[in-house]
């Protein structure tokens, strides 16, 4: 398969010029890596045995290889499209490519995430390939999940798909994003995902990632929403990596536009996890919701970011960022940004770092619980935020992630 | 025989004696007051009983059923029948009343029977689903304490100011049902506690054989109830243990 600036040729050189400029250009945040190390994955034999025997891994990032209870389904192995499918009228599930030839995209593609916003941005154009395009039709309910997975198995390789959400007017659709990786494969995954979700559309956007402890991520999302339209974006992750940055950027557009973003983390070992997300509050209205909630254990550090830019009159923000450190040598930052561009908005935070407090173990234990189970009901307290429309498996799987971070304490 | 007994009990918390040679019994069956001006260790020596990890015995000890229980944890004093409400318990984020209620049973081993009825005498049912003491009232807090004791059903309880920052209606009810609590009403056998006042309102409810007095640390005296809060109200505390009969 080619990349898609090789398929698609209109306008395609100047996205090439542009990126192959930006490929020394670091990002914002996060640990600067040389991506010149990291090179097209090699094809791999009899993918589909792979990810058959991975299913115990996949259920982890909430793929269901039966897609009993999902409306779509898109997974890709490496840089190969194993699936993309629908099974419902209303939604369309597409390769990029196919989307490319369908004539779909055209008027979205790198419109949200400039091809050229960092180095990362400039290697997915250049060595990446593939990525889902899932489209929700015009008043559309899209009844489950669409369950989109992205498998890196080669070591040393990049693996950056270009992903696009588009909810149409009035339509409704939950896309749950799983990337995962090989236990002992080194690589760099970069994706890029653009939303667009059109008037009174609802788009709830879930990604989970289970790394380890060699992977670089760097994720770029842009979404757009217009007038009464929703957006929902859970971010978790619970497994070590490397390095992982990601700060998504979402302009609301239109009057009353909303925008919810969650992110649940528990970083372990030696991982340096920058986690953020700036929200654009354009139009009267809108309003918008940062929630984060990080554990630490070992010797990980996290920052989390949370920015939200008043541009206009009635809008609101709130950004509340809680760390709990379960370790001495782990290292927990939070930075909250408001600004306001405007006289009439509400812009609000509330930030709270720190480990388990030992009045309250004791309480606990006071009425008869160990100290072990007494750490274990209140971290799990601290990670208590509402993650909706999670499948029961992913739900699972967090309170699982959860208990494991609380116990050994 | 009694039921708990603290001898010579000396205690430092972060290198300050909060208690000194403090001496107290109470047999089974028995309720005792703990009378005292603020700050004057009350809180401190039920902090002691239960193990409060913060609370250092530097001297003396404490035996429950005769058993020396000066070293263990709390869960194990819960375990062997102690259980403490306390005068302000902390505000606790993302653990609800009843989640805590449902630890509670699992780990007492034993299913409650009239947990429904106590729930709705005590009008504690609009507290369940709520993060544990978060914007909970005085009342609601002592009133959510005070179930937690109903749920463990200890040999011992204590109770720490159950009527300080409540309104004198809920005073009655809490009156109520800490005699039910202690089934000072029942033909059973009544309970033991160590009730913890410093207004003295709670005492009309709970038929103390004994009270003893507090102050600066240690126990100045102790004795009849009745005739010791009458002296207290007249005289206030330091002139109350001045008194020769009553004293040590």
């Amino acid at each position: 398969m080619k990349n898609v600036l090789n398929v698609n040729t209109t306008s395609v050189e100047g996205f090439r010029r542009k990126a192959e400029k930006a490929l020394n250009k670091p990002a914002k945040y996060g640990l600067d890596l040389d991506v010149s190390v990291f090179q097209s994955p090699k094809p791999v034999n009899k993918p589909l045995k792979l990810l058959q025997g991975s299913r115990n891994l996949l259920e982890k990032v909430g793929v269901d290889l039966e897609e009993k209870k999902r409306s779509g389904t898109y997974y890709q192995l490496d840089e190969i499209v194993g699936k993309a499918s629908s099974s419902q009228p209303g939604l369309k599930v597409l390769s990029l490519n196919k989307a490319f030839q369908e004539g779909v995209i055209k008027d979205y593609f790198h419109k949200l995430v400039p091809v050229d916003k960092d180095k990362y941005t400039a290697v997915a154009a250049l060595k990446g390939k593939a990525g889902y395009v899932n489209i929700a039709l015009q008043g559309e309910r899209i009844k489950y999940p669409v369950q989109t997975c992205f498998f890196m198995s080669s070591p040393n390789s990049v693996q950056a798909p270009h992903n696009m959400i588009i909810a149409e007017e009035n339509s409704e659709i939950h896309v749950i994003t799983g990337c995962l990786v090989m236990p002992e494969s080194v690589g760099l995954h970069a994706g890029v995902t653009e939303i667009y979700v059109k008037r009174r559309a609802k788009v709830t956007y879930t990604m989970i990632h289970s790394w380890n402890p060699e992977t670089h991520v760097r994720p770029r999302t842009g979404a757009l929403v217009e007038e009464n339209g929703q957006l929902i974006i859970h971010y978790i992750n619970l497994t070590p990596v490397s390095s992982l940055q990601t700060a998504p950027e979402i302009f609301l557009k239109g009057r009353n536009a909303k925008v919810h973003l969650s992110s649940v983390i528990v970083s372990k070992k030696k991982s340096n996890m920058d986690v953020g997300g700036t929200v654009f509050l354009e139009a009267e209205g809108t309003s918008a919701e940062i929630i984060s909630r990080v554990i630490t254990k070992d010797e990980a550090e996290v920052v989390t970011r949370g920015e939200i830019i008043a541009k206009s009159p009635k809008t609101k923000g709130h950004i509340e960022c809680n760390g709990l450190m379960l370790s001495k040598n782990s290292k927990i930052s939070t930075i909250p940004v408001l600004r306001s561009e405007s006289d009439d908005v509400e812009l609000t935070h509330e930030a709270a770092v720190g480990k388990l407090k030992e009045d309250e173990i004791f309480y606990l234990t006071s009425k008869g619980l160990t100290r072990k189970e007494a750490a274990s009901v209140l971290v799990r307290g601290f990670m208590k935020v509402k993650v909706e429309g999670l499948p029961e498996i992913l739900s699972k799987q967090i309170e699982w992630a959860i208990n494991s971070a609380a116990s050994g304490l | 025989m009694a039921l708990l007994r603290v001898m010579d009990l000396s205690v430092e918390v972060d290198g300050k004696k909060v208690l000194k040679n403090v001496n107290l019994s109470i047999g089974v069956g028995e309720r005792i007051l703990l009378l005292g001006p603020n700050g004057s260790g009350k809180s401190s020596l039920i902090q002691t009983i239960i193990g409060n990890p913060k609370y250092k015995v530097v001297r003396g000890k404490i035996f429950f059923n005769n058993e020396d229980i000066t070293a263990l944890s709390p869960e194990k004093r819960v375990s062997k029948g102690i259980s403490a409400a306390f005068q302000i318990p902390p505000k606790i984020k993302g653990v609800t009343f009843q989640e805590l209620i449902k630890l509670v049973i699992s780990k007492s081993g034993r299913g409650f029977e009239k947990l429904e009825e106590v729930i709705n005498e005590m009008g504690v049912n609009h507290l369940l689903k709520r993060d544990l003491n978060v914007g909970f009232s005085g009342g609601e807090m002592k009133k959510a304490e005070l179930f937690l004791l109903f749920v463990k059903k200890p040999k011992l309880a204590l109770i720490d100011e159950p009527d300080s920052g409540v309104d004198v209606e809920n005073i009655s009810l809490i009156g109520k049902m800490l005699r039910k609590l202690l089934n000072l009403d029942g033909k059973r056998r009544k309970n033991s506690a160590i009730v913890v006042t410093h207004t003295g309102y709670i005492a009309d409810y709970i038929e103390a054989n004994r009270a003893y007095v507090m102050l600066k640390g240690t126990v100045k005296c102790y004795g009849n109830p009745e005739i010791i809060l009458k002296n207290i109200r007249k005289k206030g505390f330091e002139e109350c243990v001045k008194c020769e009969y009553y004293k040590c």
